[in-house]
């Protein structure tokens, strides 16, 4: 392009967007780099062994609760979500009012701040299951959290598979069971995967819902029972007593690696169900 | 013998009605083409006799088929109706799976599990729809990495498979080649000693080549229904020879 030959108010949006950009990645940089900067150096050996106690600040039990709250979170919530979606986009009436309002509801939720999760497992999981400050409570928490995310990315993944494969099993004499079972469901599975894969993202993320549904308890939790304290809570606890702020920032950094090996995985699981669609 | 008998069908989606006073009588072992200008209800008749159109929401038919003395619209369970009636489709639509997979879709749904028994249908189909040459090395490719020849024949292929007695094939060579559709054409000549043929074509040579019976139709009416030979050679409705005669669109 010749920046010569722009009338002045096209050089001006260039000028602009350009900026933009540049602004958003330098933003970016400076991000990671200031947490690798201060993070590296306090990534020790000792930061990784089994048992927390303040002279090591270790973030592993952290990082196990962190693996078993995904978990946890997913099997409550992934069966409830793929069914409800596969429920709302192969058995009910697409668009009917039923379904309009099912996804009404599941957009409500889905925009609802995390602190306001936390409350409500707090009032509900927490005292009134009394199941404490719990890793179950946490994911029962989390898992109403990420069911919106759950459906919608499923559904959309049901509706991109074509009914000319829908028809083709019917036509064969299959029924509707056998047609979503062995058609639909594997057809729809990366797109799917590539939901389940944002949940995980938001769990290891969340704070503020976790921090009064599952407590702040630095070991491994010996039971679901038990409070524990996932990555983004540690860091949060240990930004939050300022004593170990080079500990916080190696946790971040591990945080870092994690957010982005999930993004990849998102990523290449993406362009995978772009190559299907040809 | 009669395959389909049709009585005073009439076929309603909401308040508009696509299929008036069909009465037909489709012969056994026979092929048997559907012929008349966009949108005047060949597939919407075709979908009518393996139930297809009971998955369209406010699609209302009052009337009779009969498959072989059947009523196909009273107490027949419509999976062993669709088993019994396979169909082919205008667009190829292999299932994203294996070429295997795709033709033991259909006998596993019936309740075949038998690996040999299943290797075994698997060629005779792919043997049936001249396509076994093609593809016996394969077999645990993708279907979807098929020219859309090849994939269409799959598709008839797959029909075969459940052992239909009659399969439909609503414009089955309309997304083809000249030389695919030819192979298509081939087959389906070959196919009708053993099954009771149904195609649906906007292409009245594709009619003459390989049909016995052609039916035309106009605005959801059937206007002439007769050997094929006869119909082209001396129509008895003017509307049908304007068509045929290429004086409609
Ligand atoms: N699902 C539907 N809902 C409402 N109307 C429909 C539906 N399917 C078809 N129709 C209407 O019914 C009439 C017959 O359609 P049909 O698809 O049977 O025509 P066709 O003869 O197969 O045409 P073509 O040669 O273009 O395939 C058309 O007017 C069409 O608009
Ligand atoms: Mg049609």
């Amino acid at each position: 392009m010749n920046i010569k030959k722009m009338k002045p108010t096209e050089l001006i949006m260039h000028v602009l967007t350009w900026g933009a950009a540049i602004l958003t990645i330098c933003a970016l940089i400076y991000l990671i780099g200031f947490i690798l900067l201060k993070g590296l150096p306090y990534l020790k050996p000792s930061l990784f062994s089994l048992t927390y106690n303040s002279d090591n600040v270790s973030l592993m039990p952290a990082l196990i609760s962190t693996v078993f709250m995904t978990f946890l979170s997913l099997l409550i919530a992934a069966p409830l979500g793929i069914g409800a979606a596969i429920y709302l986009a192969e058995y009910v009436r697409r668009e009917g009012r039923f379904v309009t309002f099912v996804r009404m509801m599941s957009e409500t939720l889905a925009g609802i701040p995390s602190i306001v999760y936390g409350l409500f497992g707090m009032l509900f999981f927490v005292n009134a299951l009394r199941w404490g400050y719990s890793l179950i409570a946490g994911a029962f928490t989390l898992s109403i959290m990420i069911l919106p995310l759950l459906m919608r990315s499923t559904e959309e993944a049901l509706k991109s598979v074509p009914d000319v494969w829908r028809e083709g099993s019917f036509g064969l004499g299959a029924g509707k069971l056998r047609t979503v079972f062995k058609v639909v469901l594997p057809a729809a599975s990366p797109g799917i995967l590539a939901g389940i894969i944002l949940a995980v993202g938001r769990v290891v993320g969340e704070t503020a819902a976790l921090i009064f549904t599952s407590g702040t308890v630095a070991q491994v939790p010996s039971s679901a029972l038990k409070s524990a304290r996932t990555l983004s809570v540690h860091m949060y606890v240990l930004s939050g007593e300022g004593l170990h702020m080079g500990e916080g920032y190696a946790t971040a950094v591990v945080l870092l690696v994690v957010v982005v090996a999930i993004n990849a995985l998102s990523a290449s699981l993406a362009k995978k169900i772009g190559a299907g669609d040809k | 013998m009669s395959c389909f008998d049709i009585k005073n069908l009439n076929l309603y989606y909401g308040d508009f009605q696509a299929l008036k006073g069909i009465n037909m009588n489709i012969l056994k072992n026979n092929i048997t083409a559907f012929i008349g200008p966009s949108g005047c209800g060949k597939s919407t008749l075709i979908k009518s006799l393996n139930r297809m159109n009971d998955l369209i929401e406010n699609c209302r038919i009052t009337g009779k088929v009969e498959l072989f003395g059947e009523s196909i619209y009273g107490d027949m369970d419509v999976n062993l109706l669709r088993k019994r009636v396979g169909m082919v489709f205008q667009k190829p639509n292999p299932f994203p799976m294996s070429v295997y997979d795709n033709i033991a879709f259909g006998p596993r749904t019936h309740g075949i599990k038998s690996k040999p028994q299943l290797n075994e249908i698997v060629e005779r189909s792919l043997q049936d729809a001249a396509i076994w040459g093609e593809l016996k090395d394969r077999l645990g490719k993708s279907a979807l990495g098929l020219s859309g020849g090849q994939q269409q024949r799959l598709c008839v292929a797959r029909a075969l498979a459940v052992e239909p007695e009659v399969l439909l094939l609503d414009e089955p060579t309309s997304a083809l080649d000249p030389i695919s559709t030819g192979k298509i054409e081939e087959l389906l000549l070959t196919l009708k000693n053993r099954y009771s043929i149904i195609i649906v074509t906007h292409n009245m040579q594709q009619a003459t080549r390989i049909s016995d019976y052609t039916a035309f139709f106009l605005l959801g009416e059937v206007i002439e229904f007769g050997p094929t030979e006869n119909l082209f050679s001396m129509p008895v409705d003017k509307r049908t020879e304007n068509y045929i005669t290429g004086r409609f669109g």
